[in-house]
């Protein structure tokens, strides 16, 4: 093989690549080898300040404000509804279920909440005070479309 | 038959002839207190955890379930034992329970939880007896460790409190109207008064 300046070249930025590549750690969510067990997270409790969070979007399922620990929600019982059924807010102030959650999927309206709607925490779910293992770079809307109107202003 | 009644008080009614009245004295006393002992330690000995799990009906269904609970398990190891909560701490209330409790002695002897189908066939009925038993007596054996008098509301969630100061202090639910299905799991629902 004829050593060509452009196969010296290759060979160059290869091993500049690999230089590069060998002083920068892979970063993994794992804190040690796949074949070691890794110490676990802290567990931290559910926050229950019962406060109102704004959503995110508005279609975003809102997320539920207090502990939800040992809740019982299976063909037996639904404890969520035992006080956010419709029948159950007067005495448990709690917001009713949303309308939305009494149709079916063919747009007809029930008596009760749907039997898609039933499972609760498929949609809706507590919040923990941690620190995400993966960053988020998610923009409201509200501050992204201001954004946009001075670019078309422009 | 009569004369046989007649007989035996005839022989219950006379005086002793052989023991002094100083042993019949001391050998009643003695003999009391041996059996009112064995009476209350065998008593005891059926009002403990070991005991109720010594079945398979509670040990694979209801201790199981409760195991996960905070009543099992907690940040402080305190924790609730089966008697605890499902029977009377007062003596005459705890007979009284025992007696009830003859019950579930048949149905051990008879099987009628005796397979996880019975069981949860049976455990609306079950769950249902507890409640009323507890709605009865105002929660009572809840309010063994949780008085109302040692809450302090400044230390709970808002939530619990609002609702605490709404229906509890003014005496116009009891505990177990609320808490259904803390230590153990619900029974099919449908039908029971505030559930889906």
């Amino acid at each position: 093989m004829k050593m060509t300046p452009k196969w010296l070249m290759a060979l160059a930025i290869i091993a500049i690549a690999g230089a590069a590549y060998a002083a920068e750690p892979i970063t993994t969510l794992r804190s040690t080898a796949p074949d070691q067990e890794s110490p676990a997270p802290r567990i931290s409790n559910f926050e229950d300040t019962d406060q109102k969070r704004p959503r995110n979007y508005p279609e975003q399922p809102p997320t539920i404000p207090h502990d939800i620990e040992g809740y019982q929600i299976d063909k037996n019982a639904n404890k969520c509804l035992s006080c956010h059924a419709r029948s159950r807010t007067g005495e448990s102030g709690a917001p009713m279920v949303s309308i939305t959650h009494f149709m079916d999927r063919d747009g007809q309206f029930l008596a009760a909440v749907s039997p898609r709607r039933y499972f609760c925490t498929q949609c809706h779910v507590s919040q923990r005070q941690v620190e995400p293992l993966v960053g988020n770079s998610f923009v409201d809307i509200d501050a992204l479309l201001p954004n946009n109107s001075t670019r078309i202003a422009e | 038959m009569f004369d046989l009644l007649k007989r035996y008080w005839k022989v219950l009614n006379s005086p002793s002839v052989h023991f002094s009245l100083a042993f019949l004295t001391l050998g009643g006393f003695v003999a009391g207190v041996i059996f009112w002992g064995g009476f209350n330690t065998a008593l005891e000995a059926t009002n403990t955890e070991k005991f109720c799990i010594s079945c398979h009906e509670m040990r694979d269904n209801v201790f199981a379930e409760l195991k996960s609970t905070i009543h099992y398990s907690n940040r402080s190891g305190v924790r609730a034992t089966c008697p605890d909560c499902h029977v009377p701490h007062e003596w005459t209330d705890k007979i009284a329970r025992k007696m009830q409790a003859s019950k579930e002695v048949w149905g051990k002897i008879f099987g009628t939880i005796r397979t996880r189908d019975k069981f949860v066939e049976k455990r609306l009925e079950l769950a249902q007896h507890e409640w009323a038993r507890l709605k009865a007596n105002n929660s009572l054996e809840c309010r063994n460790c949780h008085s109302a008098e040692s809450m302090d509301i400044t230390r709970q969630s808002p939530r619990a409190v609002e609702a605490h100061e709404k229906f509890l202090f003014t005496g116009e639910k009891t505990c177990i109207d609320c808490h259904k299905g803390i230590a153990h799991h619900l029974p099919d629902m449908s039908g029971v008064p505030e559930w889906q």
